[in-house]
């Protein structure tokens, strides 16, 4: 699903020049559900920006389901990143003044989707993380854990390739980080390809893989016996 | 998602409506800059309107020409010379001066500006007496209130009979007592009265008090030959009256051997001269109006544009999100200028109310009064239609700051601000 090969990225500060990603070869298969762990500073996000092409690399070679990535215009990044992503934020970043399913609908608003046939499939995804009564709400009125999980729906919503996940639990108490873990363990069981950031070793184990960031290269990169939320949580 | 997308809207007024107070205030600018423009439109024409009643009547391409005395000696004759004009000179200038359309000569009792007695059963009035022709109408029209004008019938005839003004009635008649046919005396000499006019709100020699006698009749009952007092003269419809009266002043000059260079010989009143520089002054007051106006409603537009890119700003992260999940350049810039041209255009027609309100209270209370040239102040749908236009165009020019802006705004580093 996901090809990197010797990916490079530095960022210019006036003469000075940080070379944040050194080379990185890494590919995750459909299906997959990948941590990508580092301290800050190790390139983990600008990776997953990357990624999310959010961000130009300088160097290297990123194929996302076959399809070449490299200087896209603004554009045809926002198409590409309709289509084939589904972001989740540390900081759920929904737009306040939407109701919990207008935020959900909104990537399929870009994707030219009519108004009824985008409340119907916000309406499912909402219900499928377990939010039917919240459709209504305004994210001020949702909790935390809420929020994210309408997040998540709106990730879900656009069918995307695969979903990055940034920190995904960085704003959550850990009851409800491990609620919102369950959920993406459950999402992954249905096939959907997921790439979580964190920092946190215990979230990391709730994936199947963890790839390990370090001053710009992967240190290490093992798949893992996943362990499963679920028996916690209930 | 055309331009006609109901979702497009409502993201653009789903936006604008998140702060009410804000938006109001943003848009107080424009409502300012259109009351002012309307404002400054409508009483332009106003005044305009006011003055095109003033000439309601009078013909403006018309002139009157009589005569003074010379100034400058020549062929033997003195300085100080009086000459009259005659009836003769009306039909060479018929005859020689092609502009000319009609040429009506009049004469007054006594001379200019006097007045003579007029008496009934005991009463008088100190009246102006005007011999006439009909076509005088032509050049300023009278309003008759009874009866009828002199008429062509009268002039041939010669009859005895008078048009009367209303201040006129008013110092000889009691009040609602009927005039027509009753007899007047001026100089002895009695006239049926045929007919009361009135004052027609625009310029006016005569005033109401005034008494008009077929100019044929007024040669017989006082005796004044072929003399004429003054001659209005209306000129060819396309012809410049400046043209005519030059043609003519020579032509008299030469008949009544003055010298070419007297300007004080032959007297003459030239309306459209008047009626130009009128219309002159009410066009650069238009321009004048639009130029003020253009650019108080260019600031109103800008201060949109200026709230429009502290909104940006504070959307940055919204809008880092949105570009997140798909929206493209073009789409958030039809949004932010969407949404200039959705508060300058609720602006503009908040504005465009109010004014028009203002213009029919003006109109209501100064609109005909007589001592001020000011009927009607409304603006026609020409300068709405092109004050509307030039409103969405500046929105859609401005709007362009801050939707480059937000264009400019790179999605990873909008969605790290918190």
């Amino acid at each position: 699903m996901i090809e990197i090969k010797d990916l490079h990225k530095s960022y210019h500060m006036g003469s000075n020049s940080l070379h944040v990603l050194k080379g990185i070869n890494f590919s995750v298969k459909e299906g997959e559900l990948v941590a990508i762990m580092g301290s800050s500073g190790s390139g983990k996000s600008t990776l997953l920006n990357i990624l999310g092409m959010l961000d130009n690399l300088d160097e290297g070679e990123y194929l996302l389901d076959g399809v070449p990535i490299k200087n896209l215009s603004e554009t045809k990044a926002a198409n590409y990143r309709n289509k084939f992503l589904g972001f989740i934020f540390q900081s759920f970043n929904l737009i306040n003044y939407k109701t919990a399913w207008e935020n959900v609908a909104l990537p399929l608003y870009y994707q030219g989707v009519n108004r009824k046939v985008r409340k119907e499939k916000a309406v499912k995804y909402l219900e499928s993380v377990g939010l039917g009564p919240w459709v209504d709400h305004l994210p001020s009125e949702l909790s935390g854990g809420q929020k994210q999980r309408v997040a998540i729906a709106r990730a879900l919503a656009a069918e995307p390739k695969v979903m990055l996940a940034d920190e995904p639990t960085g704003a959550l108490d850990s009851k409800t980080s491990h609620e919102v873990m369950d959920l993406i363990q459950k999402i992954n069981d249905q096939g959907n390809t997921i790439l979580v950031v964190t920092h946190e070793e215990d979230i990391a184990h709730m994936c199947k893989r963890i790839v390990h960031l370090k001053d710009g290269v992967i240190v290490e990169d093992s798949v893992i016996n996943q362990v499963r939320v679920s028996p916690h949580v209930q | 998602m055309g331009i006609f997308d109901r979702d497009l809207w409502s993201e653009v007024f789903s936006t604008l409506s998140k702060n009410m107070l804000r938006t109001f205030l943003t848009t107080l600018g424009v409502i300012f800059a259109i009351i002012i423009l309307i404002l400054l439109l409508g009483a332009t024409n106003g005044m305009s309107n006011g003055f095109n009643k003033i000439f309601a009547g009078t013909a403006t391409n018309s002139m009157f020409m009589w005569t003074q005395s010379t100034s400058i000696p020549y062929k033997g004759f003195e300085r100080g010379r009086e000459i009259d004009f005659t009836l003769e000179d009306v039909e060479l200038i018929k005859r020689q001066v092609s502009e000319v359309d009609i040429i009506s000569p009049r004469i007054q009792l006594g001379d200019f500006g006097e007045t003579s007695t007029v008496y009934r059963e005991g009463r008088s009035s100190g009246s102006g007496v005007y011999g006439d022709y009909p076509s005088i109408d032509l050049v300023s029209k009278k309003r008759i209130v009874e009866g009828r004008f002199i008429n062509q019938n009268d002039i041939d005839e010669a009859k005895k009979i008078c048009v009367i003004g209303k201040d006129t009635y008013k110092l000889l008649f009691d009040k609602g007592e009927n005039a027509i046919g009753k007899s007047i005396q001026i100089n002895g000499i009695y006239f049926t009265v045929v007919g009361i006019f009135k004052k027609n709100d625009n310029i006016n020699f005569e005033g109401e008090n005034a008494v008009f006698v077929p100019f044929t009749t007024f040669q017989k009952a006082f005796n004044s030959g072929n003399k004429i007092g003054w001659m209005a003269i209306l000129v060819d419809p396309g012809k410049q009256v400046s043209v005519a009266e030059r043609k003519i002043k020579t032509l008299l000059k030469q008949k009544y051997n003055i010298h070419p260079d007297d300007v004080r010989a032959i007297g003459s009143f030239d309306f459209s001269e008047i009626f130009q520089g009128i219309s002159a002054f009410t066009f650069v007051l238009q321009g004048f109006s639009f130029f003020v106006g253009i650019f108080t409603l260019l600031a109103g537009v800008i201060a949109v544009s200026n709230i429009l890119l502290i909104t940006v700003k504070e959307r940055t992260n919204e809008i880092g999100v949105r570009r997140a999940l798909g929206a493209t350049p073009k789409i958030i810039k039809r949004q932010i200028i969407l949404e200039s041209i959705v508060l300058t255009t609720f602006a503009g027609l908040v504005g465009f109310v109010i004014s028009v309100a203002v213009l029919h209270f003006l109109d209501y209370k100064f609109g005909g009064s007589d001592e001020f040239p000011f009927v009607n102040p409304t603006v026609s749908i020409v300068q709405i239609i092109f004050s509307f236009v030039l409103m969405v165009g500046l929105s859609m020019l401005i709007g362009l700051i801050p939707a480059n802006r937000a264009v400019k705004i790179r999605p990873i580093e909008a969605l790290r601000e918190e």
